[in-house]
């Protein structure tokens, strides 16, 4: 399922590039994730987590991916980063959240980071 | 006969419609990034356009991924703003104009481009923090109807950065041809470099944006020597969003001036980024 335009490339270190596998893998995560524009919607998943996943048939994977709210995990397991962020969100998680914990560093140390590369 | 006046690049990431409706400008964080934008704002503020081309990309707001279209253009009276699940307030709807609108569309079909239109659409904080950093004042944003042309750089694959230039001298060529007496302004936004996703989450490439904003003018096609993964390796793979401003590019042809430019790492995880264009052959 690599596409046309993306075989025999050399993978990018620290990078899942969101094509047509990562799109099938992720489309009902997606979709759920997609679903939290809706502030109705993310208060019933607040209330019954479970079934809400249920709904939207995810596999278990994506599951046990979402309750430790595991950005990397649920990124290889097809989430797309915009709709991620939807799910997280929820969670009072913003993307800088997000970023410190998918490179595995505080949020401090991931902010200091990014103004360090200001001053380069 | 509309005259394109000129153009302008512009990161349009939400932490910055954070910043806005946090009144925040002149915080110390800030500061060095909305200072960029002064010279877009007396410009505006002198030219007055009546209407804007905005060249985005919608995050998972109007489009889901059951259907993305490569290149969308709204052809709508009213375009309304709404929740995209994390916080931001949404802004008041933007104003259309749905006879130039069909008059692009029908004119970039004509030229072999193959839009999906819209006659619904809601924009999202690709259009409006743009809006909101062009007019901070309602006023402003009342005055200027606008035309979302909307791109995916979201899904792979995305366009080719050799096919947003080229859509961008298509959109130049229909803007020129439509019998109406309005002063257009193209708006290309994204980018620069940042990463979202990943272990490599933050990532910025200051040596690349740079060399990026000091070709844009006179060698816009140097950026087409990259594919959209080669971009990615290089200015994360939102970066690609970069692409973008090859429309806004492309539309103003070669006789155009760079007025301002503003660079500054970081703005939430981005490489944030903005320039301003006019054109002179009108
Ligand atoms: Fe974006």
């Amino acid at each position: 399922m690599t596409m046309r335009s993306l075989k025999g490339k050399r993978p990018i270190p620290g990078t899942i590039i969101f094509d047509g596998s990562q799109a099938i893998r992720g489309y009902q995560l997606n979709k759920m994730c997609y679903s939290f524009n809706k502030a109705e919607n993310r208060d019933a998943f607040l209330k019954d987590e479970d079934g809400y996943c249920d709904k939207y048939g995810l596999n278990d994977d994506q599951r046990a991916a979402v309750k430790e709210r595991d950005v990397l995990k649920l990124l290889g397991l097809g989430g797309n980063i915009y709709y991620l962020a939807k799910l997280t969100g929820i969670f009072g998680l913003n993307m800088q959240d997000i970023g410190a914990q998918q490179a595995g560093v505080s949020l401090e140390e991931f902010k200091a980071k990014l103004l360090a590369a200001g001053e380069t | 006969m509309a005259r394109l006046i000129g153009g302008v690049g512009s990161s349009h990431v939400p932490a910055i419609g954070n910043a806005i409706e946090r009144n925040l400008q002149s915080d110390p964080y800030w500061q060095p990034f909305f200072k960029g934008y002064e010279p877009v704002w007396n410009w505006m503020e002198e030219k007055k356009p009546d209407v804007a081309i905005l060249v985005y990309n919608d995050h998972g707001l109007n489009f889901f991924l059951d259907a993305m279209p490569t290149f969308a253009i709204g052809a709508a009276a009213e375009y309304q703003n709404a929740d995209e699940g994390w916080g931001l307030k949404p802004l008041d709807p933007f104003q259309g104009d749905p006879e130039f609108s069909w008059h692009l569309i029908d004119s970039l079909v004509h030229d072999e481009f193959d839009i999906t239109m819209c006659q619904e659409m809601k924009v999202d904080h690709g259009f409006t923090v743009p809006m909101s950093l062009m007019w901070p004042r309602q006023q402003g944003r009342d005055r200027v109807k606008v035309i979302p042309l909307c791109v995916n750089v979201v899904q792979y694959p995305f366009p080719t950065a050799r096919r947003c230039l080229k859509l961008g001298e298509a959109v130049g060529r229909a803007v020129a041809s439509y019998e109406a007496d309005l002063d257009v302004v193209i708006l290309g936004t994204g980018g620069l470099s940042h990463q979202l996703d990943g272990q490599r989450a933050g990532h910025t490439n200051r040596e690349f944006d740079t060399e990026f904003l000091d070709r844009l003018k006179d060698d816009p096609e140097w950026l087409l020597k990259y594919s959209n993964y080669e971009l990615a390796e290089k200015v994360g793979p939102q970066g690609v969003e970069m692409i973008m401003w090859l429309i806004m590019r492309g539309a103003l042809g070669n006789d155009i001036r760079e007025l301002s430019r503003n660079y500054h790492i970081p703005i939430s995880n981005t490489a944030a980024g903005v320039i301003l264009f006019e054109n002179e052959a009108v």
